[in-house]
């Protein structure tokens, strides 16, 4: 296999609360690839935007900070670089695409004036030749008659749109790693279907790397290879897709992949349910996160923190659910 | 067959565009176009459609919060269509709503108890005493405990939240109960247990549901009958089974084909539609779904689509396409 792009050890994010610190993310490891689209999976406060973010920098200090761990990406420690440095990479390197495009665009500008600006920090474009490579990024996201789009404001575009000038912004500068935080989300599922396929496409042209953030696991079946997934700010499970949906190896993720509707053609009585709620980031219990609400937890689940292996596939458990 | 709950003819909801030196109207937003719908007790019809489909319209247009343009809404054989505050209070007993946002639809200020007593003193409903064990049941009925009942809305998850609102639709036993929405703001993990409780709700106290959502899976597993609304119409309506085997509609067949399924490695043709969903402002001549539409035929462009029944009276199946005429 060849090197990783990305290697993420031990990654520790805290926060100040004004109840206390709170680790949003706890020892998070894993490695991204050339070329390929990785899923990072999970529900609303597991810390997998918060992990996102923090590859390019972004966690807003105070209150936040890299409490631990190193992300290594082209020769340097992301977790310790300089704000001067990340800048660098920011946009060039990697870039990132948000879930709600309309805040994530500047409502006072026309697209073409932001674009331009990407790539003029980046590439050093003069502004006429900033302008003609937005018309042609515009073109290559799909969006209809890009000269005219160009010198319009992002209220003027539905949210699809604005959606695909965020990921033609990010592409401009023919990143390695695409970090996409919900890119869907907010959209229609018709809309939805669009620009998953744009992204699949692009990634291709652009032979770039992709973690797909997410809680929707249809959309991970359908664009990642592998998948990791997160709980309570840990990585619960990790592994190839095909293994994460056939076997489901960690009771969390079996319990979110039978719990999702999905079209049936005799419905049950009752959906499938995870039990309970998510611990409290503030009062963690002692030993596996997820054993207050596992069918399957024994006595050392309670005490213990299982710990998630080197290998491909590798669930955190005690007591993974047989093959 | 029973008489039924409700029932929309023709329901009709524009919104003015106002503009110009004397704010004159210039246009109207048809926010819901004609939309018929039969209720009958006891059932959930689903109500789906994307952003901006007059979905939500439609439902608060039904309960009215708006007032609709034209059309009417009978509730038990009565039309409540153009009753006053006053004459409608009786009916709004029979009628609650649950919202999408359980983080704004729920008084921020007022413990648990405050909200859920709310409903019986505005509907003068027994003495102190039995209002308070009401609101105690009603924490029972939703799954939470009692400690709830002196804490804020902030001090719950969303879903939990969800419960409450639930619980306080609840408290003057409704017959029917519109939902916009009600889980699409949570985690699928949480979902399912709402999702449950409804059902639940459903078969227990025979409540009937106008169930809004935009998510096709979630719809199915609520709903006995299912409208697809697209641009302020209903352009398919039939049976939940009827509409998941054998979608008629080209949006629904679409809207079906681009819900990205949990099984990796297997392949769908999908239906990707070209284009964003037409402002309502300025809905585009004929059919609504024709610039979208894969199969839109040159009459789509100048005909609009009248319902048409292709089921039988038993299963009812109707389509607004003239793919069917």
């Amino acid at each position: 296999m060849a090197e990783p792009l990305l290697r993420v050890r031990d990654l520790a994010i805290e926060f100040d609360t004004q109840y206390g610190t709170v680790r949003a993310v706890d020892g998070v490891s894993f490695d991204v690839y050339p070329e390929e689209t990785v899923g990072l999976v999970g529900e609303s406060g597991c810390g997998k935007t918060v992990t996102g973010l923090s590859l390019l920098g972004l966690i807003p200090k105070p209150p936040g900070r890299i409490a631990a761990g190193s992300i290594e990406f082209g020769g340097r420690d992301l977790a310790t670089a300089s704000e001067e440095e990340l800048r660098k990479i920011r946009g060039s390197e990697i870039s990132m695409i948000f879930q709600e495009p309309m805040t994530a665009l500047n409502p006072v500008f026309t697209i073409g004036n932001q674009m331009a600006d990407v790539l003029a920090r980046h590439k050093g474009l003069t502004n006429s030749q900033a302008r003609t490579e937005a018309i042609e990024m515009l073109a290559r996201v799909g969006i209809p008659s890009p000269a005219r789009r160009v010198d319009e404001y992002p209220h003027q575009l539905s949210g699809g749109q604005r959606q695909r000038v965020m990921i033609a912004m990010a592409l401009s500068c023919n990143p390695k790693l695409l970090i996409a935080d919900e890119p869907t989300t907010a959209l229609d599922v018709t809309t939805q279907a669009q620009v998953l396929e744009q992204i699949n496409k692009l990634q291709e042209e652009f032979r770039m790397a992709v973690i797909l953030i997410t809680h929707d696991l249809g959309v991970v079946a359908e664009t990642c290879q592998r998948a990791m997934v997160m709980y309570c700010g840990k990585v619960a499970e990790q592994a190839p897709i095909a293994e994460l949906f056939a076997q489901p190896r960690h009771p969390y993720t079996a319990g979110l992949l039978s719990s999702i509707p999905r079209i049936r053609e005799d419905r049950p009585e009752h959906l499938p349910i995870i039990a309970g709620r998510v611990p409290d980031l503030l009062h963690l219990p002692a030993g596996c996160r997820f054993a207050a609400r596992c069918e399957r937890a024994l006595d050392r689940c309670q005490t213990e923190q299982p710990e998630l292996g080197e290998q491909t596939a590798s669930a955190a458990c005690f007591n993974p659910v047989p093959l | 067959m029973s008489s039924p709950l409700l029932q929309v003819e023709e329901l009709r909801k524009y919104f003015p565009i106002r503009g110009g030196l004397l704010r004159g109207v210039k246009a109207q937003v048809k926010a819901v176009d004609g939309v018929s719908l039969v209720l009958q007790p006891g059932q959930t019809y689903g109500l789906v459609g994307e952003s901006g489909c007059g979905k939500s319209t439609l439902g608060r247009s039904i309960i009215r919060l708006y007032e609709p343009t034209a059309g009417k809404v009978i509730l038990d054989g009565a039309d409540i269509t153009h009753l006053s505050r006053k004459e409608m209070l009786p009916y709004r007993e029979r009628m609650q709503m649950i919202f999408q946002d359980p983080y704004a639809s729920l008084s921020p200020r007022r413990t648990v108890s405050q909200t859920l007593r709310e409903p019986l003193d505005i509907h003068n409903k027994g003495d102190r005493n039995t209002r308070d064990k009401r609101v105690r049941e009603l924490l029972d009925v939703v799954g939470m405990s009692q400690r709830a009942l002196n804490r804020y809305p902030h001090e719950f998850s969303g879903g939990q939240r969800q419960r409450i609102g639930i619980a306080r639709a609840l408290a003057l036993n409704p017959r029917l109960i519109i939902a916009d929405e009600p889980v699409s703001a949570l985690d699928v993990s949480v979902q399912s247990q709402v999702l449950n409780l409804v059902a639940d709700l459903q078969r227990e106290h025979g409540i009937a549901f106008l169930f809004i959502a935009h998510d096709l899976a979630v719809i199915q597993h609520v709903s006995d009958r299912i409208g697809v609304m697209y641009l302020g119409k209903i352009v398919e309506a039939t049976d939940s089974r009827t509409l998941y085997a054998s979608p008629k509609h080209p949006y629904t067949r679409a809207l079906l084909s681009a819900i990205p399924l949990p099984e990796p490695g297997r392949k769908r043709s999908r239906i990707v539609l070209g284009g964003d969903v037409p402002s309502p402002a300025n809905p585009p001549s004929g059919c609504p779904f024709h610039p979208r539409c894969p199969d839109a035929m040159d009459r789509c462009r100048t005909e609009i689509p009248a319902p048409r029944e292709l089921g039988t009276p038993a299963a009812p199946h109707e389509v607004s396409c003239h793919l069917y005429d």
